[in-house]
């Protein structure tokens, strides 16, 4: 019962903040100061006020804004995310043809980040009032703050003066080449999942910490349970509850450092399409990727927290 | 986004020692670097737009510290100089949000009914962008630039002030020293601002040192992809990306421009992260 009336809270929190997202990038290219058609056709001899427009029509733009917004979203809701200024074709093509590198790169990272998070904070958690805890602690904070793209260009210029013509940059799909796919994405993984590594490390040291003070695991000590046995069947599967919530939220956070470490990498993704997009100013693109992942991001967001309180038994129950 | 560490925890801290040691470090770095920054005009050695074509990409010497870029320039006065200006772009962007959001946290908090729901709805909403992803959507409207990019920041860091007040805020609306203070006659701004504000000066402080360690790498990621601060102001994100085209002649303006990020993103975050541990139990629970 409890999950149900949770489940129907998310549900409406989804459902305004999808409409939120919705309106506002809706309201983007309308934002855009002077006029957006005529920047977008740029300063060109051949813009002429016709050209205009007929390209304001194709967009909607003449109609009142009310129904600029329920056409558009119909069409959206239809899969139709309108054209690409410059080649005309649909915008979803386009996306569609560069997601799939930055949806690699960022599952990577995050599976390299979970993987090492883990024993990492158990580690820290274990650490605890240590003589070499304070050291630890500045160094998780390093982790956090380093500038992942500058990481990755670190690691080009070690890796090739130390294994000259090794092929780094670039990419090849996984169908064509596997290996060379996975060789090719795994150093701006590793560059990428640094922060989130050790903002998960750090978030398992202190909810292990947490739980290593509850009552149940006293409990378990007292009725003799051996104390490793505490730590990983007792603490760390309690603690591992607020650590899967935050993984979600780690989702957008590598998106966006996904965005800027292809450019390291010379890695065709989401990335250099956007910024080819807002370089030739192709302001459906932008909005349509703005929109698409964002609301992937949402949905994500809302299915962790729906696990959440599915594993969660003081909610599921 | 923001590496929003670890949540508040209610640890019982035996040792504070050790905290209280990097706290002191974080504070030290983020003084010196402050100065820096302040200071540029005066310590840094060159001119940082002044070009030597004949000196261009030497290496670190004792006449250029850290060496020359692709034009002469000398990188640690472009350093110095792309300090201050990640700085002062990060913190009038925080420093933005802070106002606003703490503007609209408050009034949530103190007139609850619709007024907080139509805010804390609307915070829902910008929140749900990945950070960068509602970055660039801001600059692909108003360009690129400085200024872009500082607004850009300040949108996407309002709902996390206007989040992280209101809660601590819905708690002191409550208590019996706000309760008396109404009983008395006192306005609802002097109520807010000599009452409630004042209790959750810790929390701000806090979330503003982490937010601004993060800013300060948002700002420098804007900048790398060329959408940030304009050339040819000094940038610490751009002359990372300028540095990256002569990485294998001359790799030092890429390497020290990505150090000087590291070294002030970590200050900042370090000082937030020991300044929470020592917080004061009451605001942990929010």
């Amino acid at each position: 019962m409890v999950f149900l009336r949770r489940l129907r809270g998310r549900l409406i929190d989804l459902a305004f903040v999808i409409a939120g997202v919705s309106v506002l990038v809706f309201g983007f290219i309308r934002m855009i100061p002077g006029d957006a058609v005529a920047i977008m056709l740029g300063a060109n001899a051949e813009v002429t006020p016709e050209r205009i427009a007929a390209v304001r029509t194709r967009l909607g733009l003449d109609l009142p804004i009310h129904e600029q917004y329920v056409a558009w979203l119909s069409d959206v809701l239809r899969g139709d995310f309108g054209v690409s200024i410059w080649t005309g074709k649909p915008v979803i093509d386009e996306i569609a043809a560069h997601v799939w590198p930055t949806l690699q790169l960022t599952l990577l990272a995050l599976a390299t980040a979970v993987i090492l998070a883990i024993p990492l904070g158990i580690l820290m958690a274990r650490l605890r009032g240590r003589r070499g805890e304070a050291l630890v602690q500045a160094g998780s904070v390093v982790g956090l703050t380093v500038p992942p793209f500058w990481l990755g260009i670190i690691m080009i210029l070690t890796l090739s003066a130390v294994a000259p013509g090794v092929q780094m940059l670039g990419y090849v799909p996984f169908s064509q080449d596997p290996l060379g796919n996975l060789a090719r994405l795994i150093l701006p993984a590793i560059a990428l999942s640094l922060p989130i590594m050790a903002n998960l490390a750090r978030l398992l040291r202190s909810t292990l910490l947490e739980a290593m003070q509850q009552d149940y695991i006293r409990t378990a000590r007292a009725k003799g349970v051996p104390a490793r046995r505490v730590l990983y069947r007792h603490a760390l599967r309690n603690a591992l509850i607020p650590f899967i919530t935050s993984v979600g939220i780690m989702a957008g956070y590598l998106l966006g450092g996904a965005i800027v470490i292809e450019q390291v990498f010379a890695i065709p993704g989401l990335g250099r399409l956007i910024l080819g997009a807002i370089a030739e100013r192709n302001y459906p693109l932008i909005q349509a990727t703005i929109l698409l992942v964002t609301c992937s991001f949402v949905f994500v967001n809302f299915a962790v927290d729906v696990v959440y309180a599915l594993i969660d038994p003081r909610i599921s129950e | 986004m923001s590496a929003p560490a670890s949540p508040p925890q209610a640890q019982a801290r035996s040792k504070r020692r050790p905290l209280l040691s990097l706290y002191s470090v974080a504070l030290t770095m983020i003084v010196i670097l402050v100065l820096v920054a302040l200071a540029a005009p005066l310590i840094a050695p060159y001119d940082p737009l002044g070009q030597d074509i004949l000196q261009r990409l030497k290496g670190p010497s004792s006449a250029h510290w850290l060496g020359t870029d692709q034009l002469g320039r000398d990188v640690l006065s472009r350093i110095i100089y792309g300090l201050r200006s990640s700085l002062s772009i990060s913190a009038s962007a925080v420093f933005v949000a802070f106002l606003g959001g703490s503007v609209l946290g408050l009034l949530a908090a103190y007139y609850r009914g619709w007024t907080e729901r139509i805010i804390m709805r609307l915070m829902d909403v910008l929140f749900a962008f990945p950070v960068m992803l509602l970055a660039i959507g801001v600059i692909a409207v108003m360009g690129p630039g400085a200024v872009p990019t500082a607004a850009a920041i300040a949108i996407v860091y309002t709902p996390i002030f206007a989040r992280l007040l209101r809660g601590p805020a819905l708690v002191v609306a409550e208590s019996d020293f706000v309760l008396s203070a109404r009983s008395i006659g006192a306005s609802d701004l002097r109520i807010i601002l000599h009452h409630i504000l004042p209790n959750l000066v810790s929390v701000i402080l806090v979330q503003f040192s982490l937010l601004l360690s993060s800013a300060i790498l948002v700002e420098a990621s804007l900048s790398f992809l060329g959408l940030g601060t304009q050339p040819p102001t000094p940038s610490l994100g751009m002359m990372l990306s300028e540095g990256r085209n002569f990485l294998f002649l001359a790799p030092w303006a890429a390497i020290f421009s990505g150090v000087a990020i590291l070294i002030v993103a970590f200050a900042l975050n370090l000082f937030g992260d020991a300044l929470r541990d020592d917080l004061d139990p009451r605001l942990r629970q929010s």
